[in-house]
């Protein structure tokens, strides 16, 4: 059975056992003289009954569903001819969807040599037993658990107790899968990288000025390995970023004052939405205007006042990235100005100061720090925005300051190396890794450095 | 005493230049705004000047002779004889009767003007009702991509018309006869991708983008309510909590693409799931909203107020029993707000799942939760990184109709906050 349906039938368990254990208390009560003499209310022996057949079940069936797949690869993989045993994990990752392409009839049988469409009967067979191992121990597992909840059902059971301990466990574990997912970030991007630098020095990466991942195909070809430095990238990233918080920044920021300060209440009730409706356009949007409408059009521009500018040009990306970035600064710079305490304001204004002297002499220095941490945290969204890029900034790694040149970013050689045909154990791959690292590592950064001062000036006037 | 005067004097003298100062300042304020709303408003009209084109499609209705002899079929019900057949001959005879001025020797430019898929179209129409052979029929077949190009952008300088001069004069004269019409294209919202523009339509794609919302949606609303309660009711002032809620707000600002890493790496390296199926996807999403839906929920559960809580206890609740029955209730209006808003977000999204390997050709309308599939904004951009304009058009149509998703979600939960939200 499949896992969908499976989860199906343990949910149909579940409401089984609700019934059989609400009916069972009842059952219990009435000789004793109605359910006043129960512990709890019959919903909850119906419920506990119904944790003690789901838990379990949904326990087995996710682990199963989890595993299954990797399982079932190396015992194929571990049935095949010794010969034909791959030596590295990308031969392997080759042969396996060679091998599934064959199981699922993409790719016919006699196509292929006999060790292989043997290997993807057995494919074929172990996935179907898989699903009936999983289906029987799955049912076995609810019936037997659901079985045993139900049975101890005694008038003298807490059992509300009991289910309320269980919820908050399940709402615990819930709240501890942030922890969860940020570890398997770690691991999924430490791994790899570890694995990179075992490949190529940490003093090549970091500083070297080349970057050309393009991996030779065969071993004895010169410069069997691309080059991998990170600065050219790094400096794509800062030149595109800094582009977009030039645009951001001064018009975020002047409309958050503008809309705070000076704006009737009708106006900002429009404009507000309106620029809130820019941060939620997708970036493929943006970065399908970047690279169809604004890209061109500086090329153009350039080429008509006699300047030569790149058809992908690091100002059209951080242009669009920029507008993008727009609503953003102006919303936290909205809540920091706000947050400056009235008192302030009307001081200065008693004082005989315009407003814009007050603005620029007394809210602004005080929801200064405020404004940093909104800076910040904008500036670590620039630099992990990918879709923009992606379409609108170049591949190639120029090292240049010149916006008008092609660059390319950190998350454009992430996409552009882990998006297509891949093999697991290449340079070229775990070079996307360790620059997923780097990102993770400096958007982390501005992230806690923005909050903390976020948090810090909230703290000063509240 | 004239000291103080002349103090006045001054600062009556630098009043002019102060208001000055002032009226400048505000004029600042008053041009960011109107950037950012220019940007949206070129934005808007670009991809709509761009796209609006898309939503019509050109056909050509003819009359057809199903002739068996010059197709080489006889028995329209033998799979073999079905398989050799010629069903472009017909559809060629068929136009050129309607070209006045074409004869047989313009087979192969009067070919160039029927779409390479028109034949299938006659080829199931026999199959499914074999009494064709020998009739003639009124059909209407999808023009060539070129056609249709030629038809909707003449005169823009921008499209580059891949047809002869002959081939124009022959298209302008079919259109004056009515046998060449623009019409509403339903093939855009009935159709997966094509390698040909005028055949390639979004519905595979919005499947693909349901079906992860589905997983979406089921894993991450309650997982994120969940971890709310428990922060908010539940979590007791120390450290694990602490971690905790550090935890969430990093990952609230963690870029996408990073979590893409960790599909990549987790469910598909790890544990050996298939690419680019929407069940991934949807896992990979849910740990990119589960902040937003944890960091709305927890706002909507703050602001119950005390008192709720207070009178449920003082009438013998246990403290679960006033969560499950009288906050939760009275935060969904905000948590559903937040969700939806989440959804939104995450409906958007793309590059996390061009890691996943959701970037494929796709053709076939997913039907399951482990299809291939690919998502609406992949398959925006996917087209616009095709040189050929026509793709570009459906770009920007798939951009307009993501759109349209996008702000139906917000205005739900604009009026969803605005019905449902309780002011205490």
């Amino acid at each position: 059975m499949q896992a969908a349906n499976l989860m199906l039938l343990v949910i149909a368990f579940i409401v089984v056992a609700y019934g059989l254990g609400y009916a069972r208390s009842r059952s219990l009560a009435m000789p004793l003289g109605g359910i006043r003499h129960l512990k709890s209310l019959p919903f909850y022996y119906g419920a506990r009954a119904a944790l003690w057949c789901g838990i379990p079940a949904l326990v087995v069936l996710g682990l199963w569903a989890a595993f299954q797949g990797k399982v079932i690869q190396t015992l194929v993989v571990g049935s095949l001819p010794p010969e034909m045993i791959p030596a590295s994990p990308g031969e392997a990752s080759l042969l396996l969807s060679k091998i599934s392409n064959v199981a699922s009839g993409a790719l016919p049988s006699n196509f292929v040599e006999a060790p292989i469409a043997e290997a993807a009967d057995r494919l074929q067979a172990l996935r179907e037993q898989s699903r009936l191992y999983m289906s029987i121990l799955v049912v076995a597992v609810a019936v037997l658990a659901g079985f045993l909840g139900w049975i101890r059902i005694r008038p003298r059971l807490n059992a509300r107790s009991q289910v309320e301990t269980t919820l908050k466990w399940i709402f615990f574990s819930c709240a501890a899968l942030a922890i969860l997912t940020t570890l398997g970030i770690i691991f999924s991007v430490a791994f790899e990288t570890v694995r990179f630098f075992h490949k190529i020095s940490f003093l090549e990466f970091f500083f070297g000025t080349q970057w050309s991942p393009q991996t030779a195909l065969r071993a004895d070809q010169v410069a069997a390995e691309g080059a991998f430095g990170m600065v050219p990238l790094f400096t794509g990233t800062l030149l595109i970023s800094a582009i977009a918080m030039l645009v951001a920044v001064p018009v975020g920021l002047l409309s958050a004052i503008y809309l705070s300060e000076y704006a009737n209440k009708k106006v900002r009730g429009i404009v507000k939405p309106l620029l809130e409706m820019l941060a939620g356009i997708p970036t493929v949007v943006y970065g399908f205007f970047a690279a169809l409408t604004v890209a061109p059009f500086i090329s153009n521009l350039a080429d008509s006042i006699g300047i030569d500018a790149s058809s992908q040009s690091a100002l059209a990306a951080g242009g669009v990235m920029g507008i993008m970035i727009i609503p953003f600064v102006s919303s936290l710079s909205d809540d920091v100005i706000n947050a400056v305490p009235q008192t302030l304001r009307d001081g200065s204004l008693a004082l005989g100061a315009t407003q814009s002297e007050t603005m620029k002499k007394v809210i602004f220095p005080a929801a200064l720090p405020g404004i940093m941490g909104g800076v910040l945290l904008a500036c670590s969204r620039a630099i992990g925005e990918t879709m923009i890029v992606v379409m609108a900034a170049g591949l190639a790694a120029n090292l240049t300051a010149n916006p008008l040149d092609s660059v390319t970013t950190v998350t454009v050689q992430i996409v552009t190396l882990l998006t297509g045909d891949q093999e697991f154990d290449s340079a070229k791959t775990l070079a996307a890794f360790a620059l997923g690292a780097m990102l993770f590592l400096a958007t982390l950064v501005l992230n806690i450095v923005a909050l903390k001062i976020v948090r810090k000036y909230r703290e000063q006037y509240d | 005493m004239t000291d103080q005067n002349s103090q006045a004097e001054l600062v009556r003298q630098s009043l002019k230049r102060r208001y000055r100062k002032e009226r400048r300042f505000r004029a600042y304020g008053i041009a960011a705004i109107a950037v950012a709303l220019a940007a949206l408003v070129i934005l808007f009209t670009d991809i709509i000047g761009k796209g609006h084109t898309a939503f019509i499609k050109t056909t050509i209705t003819m009359d057809v002779a199903i002739d068996g002899e010059m197709m080489y079929l006889d028995d329209p019900t033998d799979e073999r004889q079905m398989k050799m057949a010629d069903f472009v001959e017909p559809l060629i005879q068929a136009l050129i009767r309607e070209i006045p001025g074409a004869d047989q020797n313009d087979k192969a430019a009067v070919r160039d003007l029927i779409n390479p898929y028109a034949s299938n179209q006659l080829r199931d129409a026999l199959k499914e009702n074999p009494d064709l052979l020998g009739t003639t029929q009124t059909m209407t077949f999808l023009s060539h991509t070129n056609v249709d190009v030629y038809v909707k952008h003449a005169n823009d300088p921008n499209y580059s018309i891949k047809l002869t001069e002959e081939e124009r004069a022959w298209v302008d004269t079919l259109v004056e006869k009515g046998v060449v019409e623009t019409s509403f294209n339903d093939v855009f919202f009935s159709r997966g991708d094509s390698r040909d523009p005028s055949r390639a339509g979004i519905l595979g794609a919005i499947v693909g983008s349901l079906l992860t919302m589905v997983v979406t949606l089921a894993l991450s609303f309650p997982i994120g309510v969940a971890a709310a309660i428990y922060l908010e009711e539940f979590a007791p002032q120390n450290r694990l909590t602490d971690f905790i809620e550090v935890n969430i707000n990093n990952l609230a600002a963690v870029p996408s693409i990073i979590f893409g890493l960790l599909g990549l790496a987790v469910f598909i390296n790890l544990f050996g799931m298939p690419r680019s199926v929407p069940v991934v996807g949807g896992l990979v999403l849910t740990l990119m909203t589960l902040p937003t839906i944890i960091i709305s929920s927890r706002a909507a559960i703050k602001s119950v107020p005390p008192s709720i809580r207070e009178a449920a206890e003082g009438i013998g609740a246990s403290k679960m029993q006033v969560v499950l029955h009288h906050v939760l209730p009275l935060a969904m209006p905000g948590m559903l707000t937040g969700s939806i808003i989440g959804m939104a977000q995450a409906l958007g999204e793309t590059a996390p799942l061009l890691l996943i390997g959701m970037v494929a050709f796709i053709v076939d309308v997913p039907g399951g939760f482990f299809d291939s599939a690919t998502v609406l904004p992949v398959q925006v951009f996917l087209w616009a990184g095709s040189p050929e304009l026509a793709f570009i058009e459906r770009a920007s149509a798939a951009i307009m109709v993501l759109l349209t998703f996008l702000i139906s979600m917000n205005a739900l939960a604009i009026v969803l906050r605005k019905r449902l939200e309780r002011r205490w």
